[in-house]
């Protein structure tokens, strides 16, 4: 997995061109580019759909720093400069907004990112070929469950009247609880339902990195005495870490945008104060309110700020030396 | 845009001895006993992976239960292990709501038209991409690349879709999210990989231009991905509802699971009969609410937990080429 990213992601600035620059001459090369065009043929679909889903869109972004309106459209609206973002900065929900994402964002790493990863140590150590079997498609079937329904099912699991999660607290003599109207219980359950959906998929990965692991470096390590913890800590652990790290580093790229969608599915009026993320607020000020410039200008903050993350952890990995994207 | 949010790398582990296991494999003695501490090991692993199981399968359980019992029972919290009161009102109630099958009927045609276009642009543009001779493939793959860690956001695709007059029409639904650059890149590595460059030769010796090659070869070649590659698109569009929420008005168009969200988490009661205008029947018309969510649920979800079985071994023989490479 890591070697796929290593070579398909874009080249980092101080990359040295790997290949001597060996020219072939011009007519020769348009000769080997006409003899091709049955593959460019085949490649124009793909290529259609990131220029106008893709690039044109990225074109668009320009209206961040321009007054958009339909007429005009996006290279003739009135230029503004950085009028948008400041309003954003100023705004009162700013702090809010940017909080809560970085809380949810955080929470998920530091909670969400490990669990697989045990899981997979745990399954891997087990003996029996039938139960691991047995365990991984349990644990792997939620993650077919779509958002909606996780969402919907959450509603009424944690309903205050009459759902299953109320019903044990008053049955061990609690009072119920309105989880999905209160904003303290917006992030716990959140994660852990993300946890319970997504833990088992993440886990087939580390699996798949851990059987690539050579037994015979287990079967020193018996012969020494080591302890299966041991075995895990000095074995598996370290074989396992570039997938790790590689993974970790997607993650931070993705840091702000993971969840958007499940974030507003369990938005409640009441829960705002810790639900609205940026992506939530981007989608309610722009779509619904119609203020395309203004949260355009939301949104490439957003994207410039995952993108400078993402730029920072591969850095901070390869001065780690471990494996990178690029 | 909801196609490419969760990464296809799910290859299970081998088949063979598994390296942490105690197995010594046939015809070897076990060298020592087992420690102590490997056995308190055991326990441990073998508990929180049973914890584990019951954590993702009881929500599951209780649904189904709830989904056939009398609503009072699981409204007074009688229902844990088996159903109580059983009735089949709930599922009577969507089999006769229209608006469950509308959706069904879109989501039906969504998933089928935006399989075949995502599918077909991706093989075609992955091949492609895949062959080492095309002229000024690295710069096409990094256009490709780019989109994976930049985009426009949400507001500017918005307005894209909007300036080529998609709103409300099947195409708003089925393009935007065509093609995942994450599957374009394993599908390209599986072409590298299985695709003898020597083949090509024959075949082109024997007269087969690109086309021929690529439709009469390399596709009858590559059943397990396109078998994967199926399946992934056909679960991604029969859970994703985000596209049709920003770009359909028109509830008629609604798939499925925006009809879901509209009745589980926003809970629309209208079509369940809130006729009776005094206290006793609004509750009873609430309750009769929570049942039919929960057989909504159900009936939601089983098609795909049906073909799971059937789905994982297509996805974990699918990814082995992808994700895992040594």
């Amino acid at each position: 997995m890591s070697r796929i990213l290593a070579r398909s992601t874009p080249a980092a600035p101080p990359t040295p061109p790997t290949e001597p620059t060996r020219r072939t001459p011009l007519p020769l090369r348009l000769k080997k580019v006409a003899r091709s065009w049955q593959l460019y043929v085949l490649l124009t679909p793909a290529l259609i759909y990131i220029a106008v889903f893709k690039y044109w869109p990225m074109y668009g972004v320009q209206i961040a720093f321009r007054n958009y309106n339909p007429v005009d459209g996006f290279t003739g609206s009135p230029w503004v400069g950085l009028q948008h973002f400041i309003r954003f900065v100023n705004s009162y929900q700013f702090g809010q907004v940017v909080g809560n994402t970085l809380w949810i964002a955080v929470l998920g790493l530091v909670v969400a990112f490990p669990i697989p990863i045990v899981l997979a140590l745990l399954v891997n150590q087990l003996q029996s070929e039938r139960f691991k079997k047995f365990t991984q498609t349990v644990l792997y079937s939620p993650a077919f469950i779509s958002t909606v329904v996780v969402v919907g099912m959450m509603f009424v699991l944690l309903s205050p009247r009459s759902g299953l999660v109320n019903n044990a607290i008053q049955l061990a003599g609690g009072e119920p609880i309105f989880f999905m109207g209160s904003a303290e219980w917006f992030r716990p359950i959140y994660v852990i339902s993300d946890v319970w959906q997504n833990a088992g998929f993440s886990m087939i990965v580390y699996l798949a990195a851990l059987s690539g692991i050579d037994p015979a470096l287990h079967d020193a390590a018996k012969v020494d005495g080591a302890s299966k913890l041991q075995r895990i800590r000095h074995i598996d652990l370290p074989g396992i870490m570039p997938v790790v790290t590689v993974l970790f580093i997607l993650a931070i790229g993705n840091l702000l945008n993971v969840g958007f969608e499940k974030a507003l599915l369990m938005q409640t009026n009441l829960n705002l104060p810790a639900s609205e993320i940026i992506q939530t607020y981007v989608y309610h000020a722009g779509l619904q309110q119609a203020q395309f410039s203004y949260s355009a200008a939301i949104g490439l903050f957003n994207s410039v700020l995952n993108l400078v993350l993402l730029l920072t952890f591969n850095w901070v990995a390869r001065r780690a030396n471990q494996a990178t994207l690029w | 845009m909801t196609l490419n949010t969760k990464p296809v790398a799910t290859p299970a582990p081998a088949q063979r001895n598994r390296p942490g296991t105690n197995d010594p494999g046939p015809g070897r003695t076990v060298p020592f006993r087992e420690k102590w501490a490997d056995k308190a090991f055991n326990i441990t692993a073998i508990t929180i992976l049973t914890l584990s199981i019951i954590a993702v399968v009881y929500p599951l359980y209780f649904i189904v239960i709830a989904s056939v019992s009398d609503p009072n029972a699981v409204y007074e919290g009688k229902v844990w292990l088996v159903p109580s009161g059983v009735t089949l009102e709930g599922y009577q109630r969507i089999l006769a709501d229209s608006r469950i099958w509308n959706g069904l009927g879109n989501t039906l045609v969504y998933t089928v038209l935006g399989t075949a276009i995502s599918v077909t642009t991706i093989l075609c543009g992955a091949y492609a991409l895949s062959r080492k001779d095309m002229p000024g493939r690295k710069i096409l793959m990094l256009l490709f690349v780019v989109t994976m860690f930049f985009d426009g956001g949400l507001i500017t695709k918005y307005l894209v879709v909007r300036d080529l007059g998609m709103l409300d029409t099947v195409w708003a639904v089925v393009l935007p999210g065509a093609v995942g650059v994450w599957n374009l890149i394993i599908a390209r590595s599986f072409f590298e990989h299985t695709i003898p460059g020597e083949l090509r030769e024959a075949a082109q010796m024997d007269g087969a231009n690109d086309f021929t090659f690529f439709f009469r070869m390399v596709l009858p070649l590559s059943k397990p991905l396109i078998m994967l590659m199926i399946m992934v698109h056909v679960v991604a569009h029969w859970n994703s509802f985000f596209d049709a929420l920003i770009f359909l008005n028109d509830d008629t168009k609604y798939p499925l699971q925006l009809v879901l969200r509209n009745i589980l988490i926003q809970s629309d009661v209208s079509s369940t009969g809130t006729t009776g205008g005094d206290i006793q029947s609004y509750a009873a018309a609430q309750r009769i609410a929570e049942l039919t969510k929960y057989a909504m649920i159900v009936v939601s979800s089983l098609p795909l937990m049906i073909a799971l079985p059937f789905m994982q071994k297509h996805f974990t023989k699918g990814t082995m080429i992808g994700a895992v490479k040594s």
